[in-house]
This record gives structure tokens, sequence and C-alpha cells, in this order.
């Protein structure tokens, strides 16, 4: 399967130049770029691991592109995402994010059905990946 | 202002020398302002017509009290400062009219909508009475608790960010049992919308109990949230007869692990308040389907503008409204709806009297609801949608989604695909509106469910003249 999170991820992976220009486009914004980094996709996982702070001060997107690569380097065969934060007041919000890295195979979910009272099915999407040990799970 | 023995003498006087017009009035910071488009009957000066309907929406009645003299009726009576002719519309006035905040009980839209709507609209001095806009003031607000999520927290809960959300309407909508209508629910999802809805109509029927409904919708929504892995959702209709009915649907949805509920108009505002607390209280987005509006939304000269329900929804506090397409089927002036979505959307409204907006309007922190667009629109118009409506916004493709040749998933991944290169050639800085169609066709060949959707629906649009249109400018309709 392939996971559908993040704004682009029915679209063939971003190449490196739409990348940048995705972040130059978060900068013109005035919007801050993160990456994170995880081998937990679930989608209730909101707490990717963060790939240092938002860069809040950093206008220039090949500065960032450089965190990018840096980033997709030391953590090449698990997920990576690019995210831009508005400040604005009324906002102060993650406006886009999308992934730039995913593993060569994506074992995807398994759904749990516990049967309950009445008609009741109690729901448990469990990721098939993340029952190895954190840091083994892609390997 | 005559003296006070005169004024309280018995019979009937004029409402504008019963103190109900003032055009040196000053409005004040804390006044509610409702502007109304009055016709008044023939031979009925518009000035006098627009005092009746300030005293009627407040203290008057048909004719003098002495009982006025016990009250501190000068700050009660609302008062019109202003009429001015319609353009182009001769024989109708917008009038301008104060409202006392002491006129008003805090955190009810009821109260709110018992005075400014409901005596007037029957008076039979006016042909016809539409109340265009009210602005708010933020003393009154704040006593609202407003959407119970609001666009910024529903985006987190759903982790989707940097593009409109998709959905659809299950069709056909009335006659399907709970197994097939979970089908179309899990064939849409999986196939890449975010949301699927229950019609406005859709609540217990014969064919479809409502708890049949909800257990497959479930089983549907979290199938496809384990074969993609992004978080999904069924607007789960809870509309019934009576609120216990409500609840109880509300807090069964809850406890199959629903992220949202729908609700229609029609329950009326204090069931709308009713289900926004629940909400809050229950983490969970609330939907509503603005069923019935249009009776009384839609003509120009009579009735309520959406706009002002639009207002009056973000005050209630519901999540998602309908709110417009402009290229769909449904009625949809392009300034109009833009007007309107500024209401659902904005942390301040500025005046502009093109797209309707007669006054700046300060939401005073109230959360933001998400605006959806549903009814009659498709993939080949991707381009016109985010141009017209941005990215907060829930677009909807029921029959664009349900009747594509390939079926169902086939539907769902090509408005999917089409969303996705549409919001990234944005991005890239690519001029959409007109490169859209080239856009759309270069995505169409390495996808092809998204070719079969353009080639299916390469010439429908709806192009017919708006009903509600903007008085202050030409009114062109969307292709």
């Amino acid at each position: 399967m392939r996971i559908t999170q993040g704004t682009f991820s029915f679209l063939p992976d971003l190449t490196d130049a739409e990348i940048r220009a995705q972040i130059q486009y978060a900068l013109a914004q005035g919007w801050a770029i993160s990456v994170e980094f995880t081998d937990d996709p679930h989608p209730r996982n909101c707490f990717w691991e963060m790939w240092g702070n938002p860069m809040f001060d950093l206008k220039d997107a090949a500065a960032a592109m450089q965190e990018v690569l840096a980033c997709r380097k030391a953590h090449a065969g698990i997920y990576v995402r690019v995210n831009a934060f508005d400040a604005t007041q009324g906002f102060e919000t993650t406006r886009l994010s999308f992934i730039v890295n995913r593993p060569k195979n994506e074992p995807g979910f398994a759904l749990a059905r516990q049967e309950a009272d009445g008609r009741n099915i109690r729901y448990t999407i469990e990721s098939y990946a993340a029952k190895a040990p954190e840091g083994r799970r892609y390997e | 202002m005559q003296n006070q023995a005169d004024r309280y003498k018995s019979g009937v006087m004029p409402y504008a020398k019963m103190g109900y017009w003032d055009a040196d009035y000053v409005p004040k910071d804390t006044d509610v302002i409702a502007v109304f488009r009055i016709s008044p009957q023939d031979g009925v000066d518009p000035i006098e017509a627009a005092a009746a309907v300030a005293g009627e929406s407040s203290t008057a009645t048909w004719t003098v009290v002495w009982t006025d003299r016990l009250t501190a009726c000068e700050s009660y009576r609302a008062k019109a400062y202003c009429v001015d002719p319609v353009p182009g519309s001769p024989g109708q006035y917008f009038s301008y009219i104060a409202y006392d905040l002491d006129l008003f009980e805090e955190g009810s839209i009821a109260n709110l909508t018992a005075s400014i709507i409901g005596n007037v609209f029957g008076f039979k001095p006016l042909k016809a009475l539409r109340l265009e806009d009210m602005r708010i003031p933020v003393a009154y607000l704040k006593t609202f608790q407003g959407p119970p999520t609001g666009i910024v927290v529903e985006r987190e809960r759903l982790d989707k960010f940097g593009r409109p959300l998709l959905g659809a309407t299950t069709k056909p909508k009335l006659g399907l049992s709970g197994k097939n209508y979970g089908r179309v629910v899990y064939e849409a999802l999986k196939g890449g919308l975010d949301f699927v809805k229950d019609d406005e109509n859709i609540n217990s029927q014969p064919f479809m109990h409502w708890r049949d409904r909800f257990l497959y919708c479930m089983e549907a929504v979290n199938k496809a949230s384990a074969a993609t892995g992004e978080i999904k959702g069924h607007y789960l209709n809870v509309t019934a007869g009576t609120m216990e009915d409500m609840y109880e649907r509300a807090e069964f949805a809850k406890q199959l692990g629903s992220c949202i509920v729908m609700i229609d108009l029609v329950i009326g505002y204090t069931a709308i308040q009713s289900m926004s607390k629940w909400a809050r209280r229950n983490d969970m987005l609330l939907h509503l389907h603005r069923a019935g509006h249009s009776t009384y939304t839609r003509q120009k000269t009579h009735g309520v503008s959406f706009r002002v329900i639009t207002k009056w929804m973000r005050m209630a506090g519901v999540d998602h409204i309908h709110a417009g397409t402009i290229v769909g089927k449904l009625e949809g002036d392009p300034n109009i709806i833009k007007g309107i979505y500024s209401c659902c959307r904005d942390s301040f409204t500025k005046k502009n009297l093109e797209q309707g907006i007669f006054f700046d309007q300060d939401w005073a922190g109230l959360r933001k609801i998400m605006p959806v667009a549903s009814g009659g629109i498709h993939a080949g118009q991707m381009h016109q949608l985010i141009s017209y409506l941005g990215e907060d916004v829930v677009l909807q493709f029921g029959g664009g989604t349900i009747g594509h040749p390939m079926g169902i998933q086939a539907g769902a991944t090509a408005n999917r695909v089409a969303l996705e290169v549409m919001i990234k050639a944005r991005n890239e800085g690519r001029d959409i509106w007109n490169e859209g169609p080239q856009i759309l066709a270069e995505a169409a060949k390495w996808c092809s469910p998204l070719n079969a959707a353009l080639q299916t629906w390469k010439d429908v649009t709806f192009n017919y003249a708006s009903t509600d249109t903007a008085d202050f400018v030409p009114t062109p309709t969307a292709a």
C-alpha cells in the first residue's frame, strides 16, 4: 500500500526541484519550514520526531532544502515530511505538510475488530511495521 | 421631539414621529445593526416604512401606549437612521436600523431573531422586506460559544493541511440499505476522499434504520482509514423529530468512534445551539446542511440573505456550512458567494458592498466555519473551484465521484489527483485560472481515472443567471 497522508501523496513522488518549489511558496507566505521523520506512520501519530526546530528565521529555500536532504540521508528508509507553519493570529498552525521520503515497502495497517455488546464493534488500527521496536521497523 | 404629553396622547401616530426614526443617530459600538431592503406599498413614505420596521422589530405596537413611560423607552426603541435607494431598483430602499444591546438575551439566536425577523415580515404597509446584513457587536458575539471545533482544530485533528478537503454525498440519497450504503462510503473514502456525507433527508426510514446506517458507515470509515493510513470520516446525520432522539443518535455516533456528526438547518436555531454545545463537550465536528434555506434566502426582495444566516450559524456554532459553489448546479453569484465565505472564515470581515457585506465585522476570536461547496461540481472545474473558493473549504463531488464510469474508487481518485495537482501547480506559481484545463490534461496522461472523469463531464456547466446578486456591480455568472 501507499500511505496517503500529506498534501501531495496522490501524485508521483516529488523531485528535489518540486520540493524546493513548494518550500519557496511557503517561505513567500511568511511561513516557517520544519522537517520531521518517523517510523510510526499511524494516522493518529501527530507527533513525528523533529529534525531540529522550525526554521523561523530562515528565508532561503536552498538552505531549507539542505535540511530536507540531510534528514532524508540520515533517515533514508523511513518517512520524512516537510511542514510549513503559520504563526499569524487566527491560524497559528501548520498550513502545508507533505511527505518527501518513504520506505521502499509500506506494509500498511491491520484493522482489529473487537466485537462488543449488541452489534457494536470497537475498531483499532495497527501498523504492521510498528510491531517491531522503534528504529528497527523498516529494515 | 414633541413634548411628552403630546407624544403619549392616546391614538395612532406615524412610527417616525414615535421615535423610531432619527437621522442624526450615530450607532454605538455595542449596538446591533441591521440593514433591510424595504419595498413600501405605493404611496408609503420610505422613511415611515423604515421607522415602522424599526418599531415593529423592537418596542412598538400600532398605537400609542402610555405604559412606554414606565420604561427607559428611548433607549429600547430601535432607531432607523439611514434610508438609501437601492441602485437600479426603483421602489426599493436599504434602511439601516440600530438596536440597543440590552434588547437581546446573551447567547440566544432564538431571542435575537425573534426581534429582528419575528414580526415585521408580514407588515401590511410593506410589499416585501429582506434582511440583507447585520453588524453584530463584539460585546454580543462574546456571549456565544461559536463553532465547537473550527477550521484550525479540524485540520489538526484530521492531520490534513494545505489543500481543500474532499467529500461526497452518498447517492441515491434515499433507498439504499445500510450495507449497500456503507459500500458506497468505503469505496469513496478508500479512493481518496476525506469525508462522505449523509444527505439532508436521510434520517431513519423504512429502507434503512439509523443504527444500521451508523454501524455500516463506521465499518467503512475504519476500513478505509486502515487501507490508506489517513483519518477519514462520514457525516452521520443525527437530525430527528425530537432533541432526545438527536442526542441518542449523536451519543451512538460517538460510541462508534465517529469524528463528525451532522444536522439540518430545519431543526431550528435552538436545536442547533444545543447540538453545538453537545459537540464541544464531546470533541465532535458538527456539520450543518442548510436544508430549506432557499425558501427565504434566494429572492432578492423578500426574506433573509444567506450571509445573515451564515453569521447566525457562526454564532450558534457549527463547524461546516454549505455555502455555495459558484460553478455548480445551485444558486450562486460569484461576488455574493465570496461575501458568504468571508463571513465563515475571516477574523475580521471588511465592508464590501460588491460582495453584499454592508459593515465591518470584528469576529472577536470566534472560531471559523469550514464552508462546504456541494452540488453539481466535478474534477474538470478544479482550477475554478480553487480560484474562487480558496483552500479552507470542503469540495463535495457526489455525482462526480459515484457516477464515474470506472467506479466509485476511481471517481474519488480522479478528484483527489485533480485537487493535488492543481494545488501543487498553484504553489509553483502557475496561473491555474487559465492553465487549469492544461494542468488537468497533463495529469490525465498518467491518471486514467482522471482522464475518464474529464471525458465524461467535460461539457457539463450550469450557466444560468443568478437571482441573489449584488446591487452595486454588474454580476457575471461563472461558466
